[in-house]
């Protein structure tokens, strides 16, 4: 059975830029525990000759022609933003 | 302790179609900033993304010419991370089925040939472009954004700056004949990361590599890799270790300066993208985009050594670029001699596009200009150095060599007559030269070929003209 830490739980917030509380972290911990417990019954099945499944439609090869139409106009574009200059968009400077 | 330098090389090609990788907005350099762009590229919910099949044969295309092997069963992942240069805080990429694998190239440094190989090519898209400003914060531009790209992965199979610099030449050419990216460094549609490591001789571990980034040249590549090697000897030799980390190039310095402690593929949390199916490729689709890849620079430079007889440097230089190569076989086709073409070109044209800093497609100069004029020098209408004039002409304004020798009254003067009487003149004119010659001062000549040449505006055929006036001087 895999063990669930509350620092597994909030790295993963990090990375995915959540807000959490430390007793939060507690509650979701547990909760995934759960979760990736019940998902590893699945480990007792022998899928050798199974195929992974990455998408449940039956559809291969959905592709369209390299046709270029106009993108929206400008206004539209930087209609929710929240602050821009000539024309871009106004960021906070991240140096990576 | 010696140390041998392990170099891996990741290339992203941006390719020139005209629609995004997953929606139909123009994927076009240099357009007003944030007009290019949808709803799809932008992220907005409930969009759906779908491929462009253009941009999937040019992967395939690529990938061939790089002598990869294509992925039957190929499909796209979400790479997950926030940066303000990506709006939808993901990036649709190829996880663990790229549609390109086990490729290789051929390089040559020093007369030396080295086999790379290439690990992977797979596709992905774009991101946005930001630009930093002094004031505390950056602008970004999303026209860039879903752009096609692929994405290209050595093998750890570079030892030094010089093989770095010919294999990135090397894809560069390649994927220029192939026709589906512009691969123009400046404008971001060829970009270079590279990964270096050190290992002391003889070990057959890797050392911890450092990802260095900011290349915009080849040659930023080079100094890069070479300041990273020194750097990394200088930490080991005293003892430290190397950090996995990803590094900037400073073109101010020409050092290396850390950006960020390396982040695992795990911290990206891939997963199969959901809005897109996955491509199924058979045979027929991969014969038919193999049709249609042209002759590629190493058989074009192996066909000009043996059958134009250049030389294998003369054909490398020639093929680099595609450009300058089928503009001389067009000018070989047009009648000119192969060998002189060659030396044109590498000469004079070359020459003239570093100063000027323009390409061949942007002067006037015509493949049957220049085969024009390279039949009026062999057939001695014209001597090489009048040549140079009319040149100048064919390069800046364009027309015909003929035209423009007739009009200028450029022709050459082989009328032994003509030669003999400006000879007799400028002689009669010399008394002090013909002494001087009598005494041993072979510089007499040269100041009355000069004469003679400054008389006829340097259309005296050269090797006549010296040897009338040597004739008539030992008759003074």
């Amino acid at each position: 059975m895999a063990k669930m830490t509350k620092e597994e739980v909030i790295e993963v917030a990090h990375l995915a830029r959540l807000a959490i509380t430390d007793e939060e972290a507690v509650h979701f911990a547990e909760q995934l525990e759960a979760i990736t417990n019940a998902m590893e019954l699945l480990n007792e099945l022998d899928t050798d000759n199974v195929v992974p499944t990455t998408h449940v439609l039956p559809l291969v090869n959905v592709l369209r022609e390299d046709k270029a139409e106009a993108g929206l106009p400008r206004e539209t574009v930087l209609k929710n933003v929240k602050e821009h200059e000539a024309g871009q968009v106004k960021v906070p400077t991240i140096l990576e | 302790m010696n140390f041998e330098t392990i170099i891996g090389l990741e290339v992203h090609v941006e390719l020139k179609t005209e629609s995004k990788m997953f929606s139909p907005s123009p994927a076009h350099f240099g357009a007003e900033p944030n007009t290019n762009t949808n709803e799809i590229d932008l992220g907005y919910p409930g969009v759906l993304p779908v491929v462009n099949k253009t941009a999937v044969d040019w992967a395939m295309k690529a990938a061939l010419a790089l002598n990869c092997e294509i992925t039957r069963h190929t499909k796209f992942d979400r790479k997950n991370y926030f940066y303000p240069d990506n709006p939808k805080a993901y990036q649709i990429s190829q996880f663990d089925q790229p549609i390109g694998e086990n490729g290789w190239i051929e390089i040559e440094v020093n007369g030396e040939k080295k086999r790379i190989g290439i690990t992977r090519l797979h596709m992905e898209e774009d991101a946005g472009k930001l630009t930093h400003t002094d004031k505390g914060y950056s602008l970004v531009d999303y026209n860039r954004q879903g752009t096609p790209l692929i994405e290209i992965v050595s093998e750890p199979d570079i030892r030094t700056a010089d093989e770095a610099y010919a294999y990135l030449e090397k894809i560069k050419a390649i994927i220029q004949y192939t026709g589906v990216s512009d691969v123009r460094m400046e404008e971001g549609s060829l970009r270079c990361d590279a990964n270096i490591s050190l290992r002391p001789f003889g070990q057959e571990q890797f050392g911890t590599k450092t990802e260095l980034k900011n290349l915009n040249s080849f040659n930023y590549v080079r100094r890069g890799i070479e300041h990273e090697q020194i750097r990394q000897e200088q930490v080991l030799l005293s003892g430290g270790i190397i950090p996995q980390e990803t590094r900037r190039y400073d073109e101010a310095t020409g050092k290396t300066v850390l950006m960020r402690v390396k982040e695992g593929s795990d911290d990206y949390r891939y997963f199969p993208e959901p809005d897109l199916v996955d491509i199924v490729i058979d045979d027929a689709w991969i014969e038919r985009v193999r049709a249609e890849i042209p002759e590629l620079p190493d058989a074009r430079k192996a066909r000009y050594v043996a059958e134009l007889g250049l030389s294998p440097y003369d054909a490398m230089v020639l093929t680099l670029a595609k450009p300058i190569s089928d503009f001389f076989e067009a000018t070989t086709a047009a009648g000119a001699d192969a060998k002189l073409v060659s030396n044109w070109l590498m000469g004079e044209v070359s020459a003239y596009l570093n100063a000027e800093q323009k390409e061949l497609s942007e002067t006037a100069l015509t493949p049957e200009g220049l085969a024009g004029m390279i039949k009026l020098i062999a057939d001695g209408t014209i001597s090489s150095k009048i040549a140079k004039k009319v040149f100048r002409e064919l390069i800046e304004k364009g027309g015909d060599a003929n035209d423009i020798v007739k009009a200028k009254g450029l022709v050459q003067i082989s009328d032994e007559g003509v030669l003999r009487e400006y000879v007799t003149n400028t002689l009669d004119a010399n008394p002090q030269s013909i002494e001087d010659f009598k005494n041993g001062k072979d510089r007499a000549v040269g100041f009355l070929i000069g004469l003679i040449m400054k008389a006829t505006k340097g259309q005296a055929n050269p090797p006549l003209l010296n040897k009338i006036l040597l004739e008539e001087i030992n008759k003074r």
